[in-house]
């Protein structure tokens, strides 16, 4: 059972310290400070469990999947099977073969976009994208707009950063085919109503694509109830490994979709005049999957499931709107994206000091933040700005590490003037 | 390092806040844009050369305080040179932020003004922002080109 979270914990003598002790890379000197870890929304670390799972894999149990009648490759097999399972129950859809393990986020929307989209997309129709898409979840839709003649439409970000909801019905046309939202925004943590926008996307015949990767680490999500035909996630945002993510989709559309990629483990009978291909989850997993790191997944969907997400996320929000209130006392601090539903980044420009520079200031006093665009660069020009600073927020951070970050603003204030 | 001002000195920052030959050039004989799309820091160098000397050089651009104040600092350094002698000043200045140079004695042959960017060694994702606007100064003349970094986020 892993530790419990107090809302306002500080680091010493609290569950939160127990908690913290799962994280060894927490403890160590940036440039001889304490490390304070706010680049979550890039890549969470992993608690030593998940770490632990990955490596006893290893050690004792690699096989290569599917494949074998020998004992190694039945438990590796069940061990790889067992973590689809763990998705699925973490995401709560309705059936295994609904999850396909993929090698992330944007793998998972390239395959949408190829096999879905390819499919269905026709000169003239349109996908409709939201101006607070990550790159991943624009450039896959345009490599296919280009292949099939569709359109990319785009529903816009208000001055709070949120989706423009009042302009969807028009930009949902007979010609929508798919709509990709994100669920959470990377650069400005707020949380899409995604429940609303697939009901619309399906009252107009459309389906919807929903990029959940700054969701699924903060907080439960359902895939039946919000409706989404597809979600897709990574797992080193969530406590879990690089190189490994998951796409959920509607039983029956995955079941219309033409492979994306050939390989082994994706056919169920080859020659050289014809192939057939396996039955969905298997044949979108072309080639050995990354067998440890589905592993290392399912440990970490074990972790996050031991804890109270209500918990998780008024810890989460305690320490955002922390941060929030206490960043807006220097001078020039400017807070991109006010929406009221918002979790886990918050996003901020100082004026006259470049992000980059912001960043390095904050680098020496062992500050570990994201200055940049954020891959989101239409969403920088809504906001006539080049980048921001980020500060994203995870479970095992404290109220130590926002003093650190306003004490390292204080610093970056004095080293510029203003 | 850990203190900001070892790396922020401050004529950096002076030429932060105050860039020199920060204009356009109509009569420019050359131009070059520099484009880091790690961050997505842009800027453009204008030049202009009677014969084989740059008598004058300015930017324009959006960028951090190591970039800015690099692309200042070059202009001041490199009117009056000529191409070959850009490209020795660049490779000098090159090594020195990378940390490939051979110490003291070799930065001791750079100008001053640019020797305050040694600090950048210790921060290789800086690298790119202190040399984008020699890669853009030498497009501009002619040579240099080179493949693009990496692509950004």
């Amino acid at each position: 059972m892993a530790p419990t979270l107090m809302a306002t914990g500080n680091a010493a003598g609290s569950d939160l310290a127990r908690l913290r002790r799962d994280f060894p890379i927490l403890r160590q000197s940036v440039h001889g400070h304490p490390l304070v870890y706010l680049d979550n929304a890039a890549t969470s670390q992993k608690p030593r469990q998940v770490v632990q799972a990955e490596a006893d894999f290893s050690v004792l149990e690699n096989a290569n999947v599917h494949r074998g009648v020998h004992s190694l490759s039945q438990r590796a097999t069940s061990r790889y099977d067992g973590a689809r399972e763990r998705v699925r129950a973490f995401v709560n859809a309705g059936h295994c073969d609904e999850i396909v393990l993929t090698a992330g986020t944007t793998a998972g929307i390239n395959l949408i976009a190829q096999s879905y989209g390819g499919s269905v997309l026709r000169q003239g129709d349109e996908i409709l994208l939201t101006e607070m898409e990550h790159h991943s979840n624009i450039v896959p839709w345009q490599l296919i707009a280009g292949r099939t003649g569709a359109r990319i439409r785009v529903l816009p970000v208000t001055d709070r950063g949120e989706l423009d909801l009042s302009r969807l019905p028009e930009l949902l046309s007979t010609r929508t085919r798919i709509v990709a939202v994100t669920h959470v925004s990377n650069v400005l943590g707020t949380v899409n109503p995604i429940l609303e926008i697939a009901a619309l996307a399906r009252a107009a015949g459309a389906v919807t694509v929903v990029d959940g990767a700054q969701a699924v680490p903060h907080f439960p999500v359902d895939v039946q109830t919000l409706g989404a035909d597809f979600y897709v996630a990574s797992g080193h945002k969530m406590y879990g490994p690089t190189g490994i993510g998951f796409l959920y989709g509607r039983r029956e559309l995955l079941e219309a979709m033409p492979p994306w990629q050939g390989g082994g483990g994706m056919i169920q009978r080859v020659s050289f005049e014809e192939t057939s291909y396996a039955p969905v989850p298997a044949r979108f997993e072309a080639g050995t999957p990354p067998i440890a790191q589905a592993v290392g997944l399912a440990a970490a969907i074990d972790y996050l499931s031991a804890l109270d997400w209500a918990q998780l996320r008024g810890h989460e929000d305690g320490l955002v709107a922390q941060a929030a209130e206490r960043i807006a006392e220097i001078p020039g601090y400017r807070l991109i994206g006010t929406a009221p539903t918002r979790v886990g980044a918050l996003s901020f420009v100082l004026e006259g000091v470049h992000p980059h520079d912001v960043g390095t200031v904050l680098d020496l006093r062992g500050i570990a933040v994201r200055a940049s665009h954020h891959c989101a660069q239409p969403l920088m020009r809504r906001f006539g700005i080049t980048g921001t600073v980020r500060a994203s927020f995870a479970m095992y951070n404290t109220l130590d590490d926002v003093d650190a970050l306003v004490a390292g603003l204080r610093e970056v204030r004095q080293v510029f003037g203003g | 390092m850990s203190d900001p001002s070892e790396l922020y000195q401050s004529v950096i920052l002076d030429h932060n806040r105050a860039p020199r030959n920060y204009r356009e050039m109509p009569e420019a004989s050359a131009q070059a844009e520099g484009y880091n799309p790690m961050c997505g820091d842009q800027l453009k160098v204008w030049l202009r050369l009677d014969g084989d000397r740059i008598v004058d050089v300015s930017f324009q651009g959006s960028g951090c305080a190591i970039s800015k104040a690099s692309a200042s600092l070059m202009t001041t350094a490199v009117k009056g040179k000529t191409p070959a002698e850009v490209e020795h000043l660049f490779q000098r200045f090159q090594r020195m932020v990378t940390g490939q140079d051979s110490g003291q004695a070799e930065q001791d042959e750079l100008p001053a003004r640019l020797v305050v960017f040694a600090g950048v060694r210790e921060f290789p994702s800086r690298v790119k922002c202190a040399t984008l606007s020699w890669h853009a100064l030498r497009s501009a003349l002619g040579g240099g080109r080179e493949r693009p970094g990496p692509g950004g986020g």
